[in-house]
């Protein structure tokens, strides 16, 4: 029975609890169940909220049963990144500095999601602050990949995507500054989606880099991410950068196909440095969307190289100011000094890793007098161009494809010494956070070590209809199994 | 300027800049919906936006907005088509976010100028810039001291936090201090005219700094300018810019260089002391606030702001003098002190224009001054001004009276004439009564009566007194006189 | 790129950072490397281009100045290290603000 549960897509298991088939709390308790079982392995979880989860699914069933009309994720478990706020509940961003930090609101995300009835069943490991490709980052332990527990599962939203992956959850909430949502969705053989930026109020979204910063769904099917994403999207009073229009329905255009749909093959993003595992799967994906009815044309984003320069100056410096609130006055961590300067700046050494520091140097010595304009301002003009490229590419075609990440999931420690090595697993998903425009990660297949290889479908600002549209296609006829195997795969549910 | 010039000059022309600061009277902060309302318990008035928490995001006030806009179109400022809100980065308690959201280069209002008159007569001093900013919170400092230095520790309060501030920057176009208070007064009157603050130094809710330079008479380079910091009233700016103007021309004869400094001044040592030497400019690696977004305000909102402003200081003394005949020092009193509009009400009640005038110059501001009321909310409605005028001009209260009356007014006992009749303070003018203590007066000072008789005009002042004094000062005195005579003079 | 001891030492006590010499040798290295890497946006002519921060261009995106509910006192300092009769407690202030 639970093992039938947690394999389920959380559409199935909203059609079977409407139907009466099987309570809000039964579903519950089999994910929480497989959440603490497989924990052990993946380290997915910060916080695991049994009691508040099983409230929360008999309350729904005590609404259903009399009669009250139910959000569209009604009793669906969601494993929700640590990086939201939510009220009364541990919120650390993966950071010593914010350990035990309980804040007195909730996330318009969060907020959102109970809206729509989905029943969090706990708060998910990250790279401290969002700031890492591989959830090694974190203040409390990696999480590791449910397809081989030797390798990462990606971050930072690694957390969320191993729940995912290994069946604790059907949905997870992820946030992507640089790819935090895609790359790990490629890395564990999950649908994985950044919004158009602004279409998912950024309210409680613990800030890293607040012009990139975008919360986002991860699902094991791509209607799965859709519902997601439509619970969560639309306008917010609360977030001065959000959309004002109502989010586009990305559910009315999901089963409509590739044919005619013009594809257009990123000739930057084909070239060297691209595992040939990958390069494999994804040109295979290609050649199945043409077979599908999709044209597929060759462009050019002459100016994307210079995405991860740019965003390595935008990001470092926006989060230099962002995490200067830390500072041991507040909330979070203090260590105490004879002044406050000294209080604050041993509180901020003690409370910070290694990586979150380097990026608040880098920010503070981009932002510090004289470097502004070659620094900053310079990387902000880029943007402009990057953006400028994209539109000109949209002229010739609906979407574009890519790998989502150069390589498939790297073992735990490989990287982890060589900080720029690190950043380039987000030279193909950068470019879409600097256009804030919206892209999505699907699996296309395994590579010749058995490891899952995600293609990356990227649209025009607000155009995740057809994002989804492409993706919905291609994953039906490609019908990738995202049940994790292998050696050192994570126990499978029984 | 090379060093010898400043040596050898002997005559230094003072070189000023103001930097003014502003509390907002808006409904709630600039950023979240915290309502503003002093004396609050410590951080009651704060929020997890104001409070800096992780995730909270900033959304702008348009109050704020329109309050900015009012001020630069009363200073004559071309209002920004696009201006920006940047993050002023620097790490200090009373800040919830370690930065400032302030405007850095494109403040909503640039370029405007301001008139003021001071004893060297009329100058016009140029206004750089008006931009929006956040306030800060407030450091209780514990110790034996109770100031920042020499404290324990300190405790912070947030309810200020996030409040909307307006910074105004003059030109350098100050030359003394006696124009520095006249510009500051001034600037707090339309800002009071235009009810966009309380605007008290005093409680911080209008902050000035100065920027103060000498040169030698003639040149044309600046000096090294020292900032001035602390003054909570026009007095102590004065007395501040009097006292650096001195100082800096004391170091600069006796050769040595002004130091660039920030100085805090003393209200009671009456002196300016440094409060930090800047070695290295402060790097507050401003960039834009990405979390808002630019403020586009449209012609027409612009236009109808400009359409509903007041009338301000400048207009209503010209008016006051050219149309109302009032001194023009009369005038200067009336409008600083925000009587003007109860001139206004008064004349409107029918009350003549000067005699009215006269009764809110003296009496009432007296009053004011007595009671530690502010004049411009005297409680006092401009028909009641025009009803006691009208009473003493019908002879129905002499000014003694009326005043008393006027203050029961004040007190919020009634209107003049209620009072009048509660008290029955009518002047006695009728001759029946008047004539019994006339007789009176006659039969206990004879001798009186027989100089008055003998023609000693003078002599009938005594016997006047008496009358006024056995009627309780009610009885008119023309009246009192004419009977006299009459009884003893048959005249 | 290269930078000095002192250089990443200030830039430490800007970003109110207490780091070990040890540290500060470290990061000397990596942050000479990341910017370095990251100067190669200066490659790129940019004359008359304009800066981006947000693809989706909003402007008065304004609050209309309505109170909301504040924090009850306890709430408000509740997540505070160190409290006193209402106020957030911080070692003692040495100097003027930045
Ligand atoms: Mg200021
Ligand atoms: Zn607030």
């Amino acid at each position: 029975m639970s093992v039938d549960l947690v394999t389920r897509t959380a559409a199935e298991l909203r059609d079977q609890m409407s139907a009466g088939e099987v309570s809000a709390v039964e579903v519950v308790g089999a994910h929480l169940a497989r959440a603490r079982a497989v924990d052990t392995e993946i380290n997915a979880f910060l916080k695991l909220m049994d009691e508040q989860a099983l409230d929360h699914a008999a309350d729904i069933d005590r609404r259903r049963a009399a009669g009250e009309a139910l959000g569209p994720l009604a009793g669906v478990p969601l494993a929700l990144k640590d990086i939201l706020a939510t009220a009364g509940i541990e919120t650390t961003c993966g950071s010593r500095i914010l350990e035990h930090y309980r804040p007195n609101y909730d996330a318009t995300a969060v907020q959102r999601l109970r809206a729509a009835d989905a029943v969090v069943i706990g708060k998910t490991n990250m790279d401290e602050f969002a700031m890492g490709s591989s959830t090694e980052n974190s203040a409390f332990g990696p999480t590791r990949n449910p397809w081989d527990t030797d390798r990462v599962p990606g971050g930072s939203s690694g957390g969320s995507t191993a729940a995912v992956a290994a069946f604790a959850a059907p949905l997870g909430i992820g946030t992507d500054t640089g790819g935090s949502i895609r790359q790990p969705a490629a890395l564990c053989g999950l649908v994985g989606m950044k919004p158009t930026y602004g279409r998912v109020s950024r309210y409680g979204l613990i800030a890293f880099a607040s012009s990139l910063d975008q919360v986002g769904p991860i699902a094991r099917s791509v209607t799965d991410a859709a519902l997601l994403h439509s619970a969560i999207a639309g306008p917010d009073p609360l977030d001065s950068t959000s959309i004002p229009t109502p989010a586009e329905d990305v559910m009315a255009s999901l089963d409509r196909g590739l044919d005619g749909l013009r594809v257009g093959v990123v000739a930057e993003f084909m070239g060297e440095g691209m595992a040939e595992g990958v390069r494999a799967r994804v040109t295979e994906a290609i050649a199945r969307m043409e077979k599908l009815g999709a044209e597929v044309v060759d462009v050019s984003l002459p100016h994307v190289s210079y995405g991860v320069p740019a965003y390595y100056l935008i990001a470092p410096s926006e989060c230099s100011s962002n995490l200067s609130r830390y500072d041991g006055v507040r909330y979070g961590m203090r260590v105490d000094g004879d002044t406050a300067e000294q209080m604050m700046a041993r509180t901020r050494a003690a409370g910070f890793g290694a990586e979150v520091k380097r990026r608040i140097m880098v920010g503070t010595y981009a932002l510090s007098a004289g470097y502004y304009d070659a620094y900053y301002a310079q990387a902000q003009r880029v943007r402009t161009l990057i953006s400028r490229d994209f539109s000109k590419a949209y002229e010739r075609c609906d979407i574009l494809v890519s790998a989502t990440s150069p390589t498939t999931a790297f073992p735990l420690g490989e990287k982890t010494a060589d900080p720029l090595a690190m950043y380039l697993n987000d030279i193909y998903t950068i470019p879409s956070n600097l256009a804030g425009a919206p892209a999505l990660s699907l699996p296309v297949g395994l590579d010749d070590q058995g490891l899952p290889v995600g293609l990356q479908i990227m649209a025009p600002v607000l155009a995740e209809p057809v994002l989804f549209q492409a993706a919905r296609a291609l994953e039906a006829d490609l019908g990738f199994d995202p049940t994790p195997r292998g050696p050192n795969a994570v126990t499978a549910p029984s | 300027m090379s060093a010898p010039a400043i040596e050898q000059a002997r005559e230094y022309e003072a070189v000023i800049g103001l930097e003014v600061h502003v509390e907002l009277a808006t409904r709630t902060k600039m950023f979240c919906g915290c309502a503003i309302d002093f004396g609050g318990d410590p951080n009651t008035r704060t929020c997890p936006i104001c409070l800096g928490q992780p995730g909270t995001l900033p959304v702008v006030n348009r109050s704020a907005v329109e309050h900015a806009i009012r001020l630069g179109l009363a200073l004559g400022c071309s209002i920004s088509p696009s201006s920006q809100f940047h993050r002023k980065n620097y790490f200090y308690p009373d800040m919830p976010k370690n930065y400032q959201i302030s405007q850095y280069d494109v403040p909503i209002c640039v370029g405007g100028e301001l008139e003021v008159t001071a004893d060297a007569g009329a100058r016009r001093v140029g206004i750089t810039r008006v931009h929006m900013e956040e306030d800060t919170g407030k450091s209780l400092h514990v110790g034996v001291s109770g100031r920042i230095h020499g404290a324990e520790y300190s405790l912070i309060d947030y309810n200020r936090a996030g409040i909307p501030l307006l910074e105004i920057v003059s030109e350098p176009d100050i030359r003394s201090a006696d124009e520095a208070r006249a510009y500051l007064s001034e600037l707090r009157a339309i800002v009071l005219a235009l009810g966009i603050s309380d605007a008290k130094l005093e409680e911080g809710s209008m902050r000035c700094d100065a920027n103060i330079s000498l040169r030698p008479v003639g040149h044309t380079v600046f000096g090294t300018r020292v900032e001035v910091k602390n003054m909570n009233s026009l007095r102590s700016l004065g007395r501040a810019i009097t006292f650096e103007i001195a100082r800096q021309a004391e170091v600069l004869r006796s050769g040595e260089p002004v130091v660039q400094e920030t100085r805090h001044w003393n209200e009671d040592a009456g002196a300016t002391s440094t409060l930090r030497v800047k070695e290295e400019v402060d790097d507050y690696r401003y960039f834009p606030d990405p979390d808002l977004v630019p403020v586009e305000p449209a012609a027409e909102w612009i236009e109808q702001i400009r359409a509903r402003l007041p009338e301000l200081p400048a207009a209503a003394r010209a008016r006051l003098v050219d149309r109302r005949g009032l001194a023009p020092a009369q005038a200067d009193v009336l409008v600083g002190a925000g009587l003007h509009r109860l001139l206004d009400a008064a004349v409107a009640e029918g009350a003549p224009p000067i005699e009215a005038a006269n009764w809110l110059a003296n009496e009432v501001t007296a009053w004011c001054a007595e009671n530690g009321v502010d004049p411009a909310s005297a409680p006092l409605q401009g028909e009641d001004l025009a009803e006691l005028v009208a009473l003493v001009r019908d002879g129905t209260l002499s000014s003694k009276l009326a005043r008393q009356v006027l203050v029961d007014v004040l007190e919020g006992k009634g209107g003049p004439r209620e009072i009048v009749a509660q008290r029955g303070l009518e002047q006695i003018s009728d001759t029946g009564a008047l004539q019994a203590a006339v007789d009176q007066a006659i039969e206990q000072a004879p001798d009186a009566a027989e100089q008055v008789r003998a023609g000693n005009d003078k002599a009938i002042g005594a016997l006047v007194g008496a009358v006024m004094r056995a009627t309780g000062g009610k009885a008119n005195p023309q009246m009192v006189n004419q009977l006299l005579r009459q009884r003893l003079t048959g005249g | 790129m290269s930078l000095t001891v002192d250089e990443v030492r200030h830039v430490a006590r800007l970003a109110r950072l207490a780091l070990s010499d040890d540290e500060l040798e470290a990061l000397r290295g990596q942050l000479a490397d990341i910017l370095a890497y990251a100067e190669k946006v200066g490659e790129v002519a940019v004359d008359g281009v304009p800066a981006t921060s947000h693809a989706y261009p909003l402007a008065n995106v304004l609050r209309e100045d309505q109170p909301r509910p504040s924090l009850a006192a306890e709430d408000a300092i509740s997540s505070a290290p160190q409290a006193e009769d209402g106020r957030f407690h911080v070692p003692r202030i040495v100097g003027e603000q930045a």
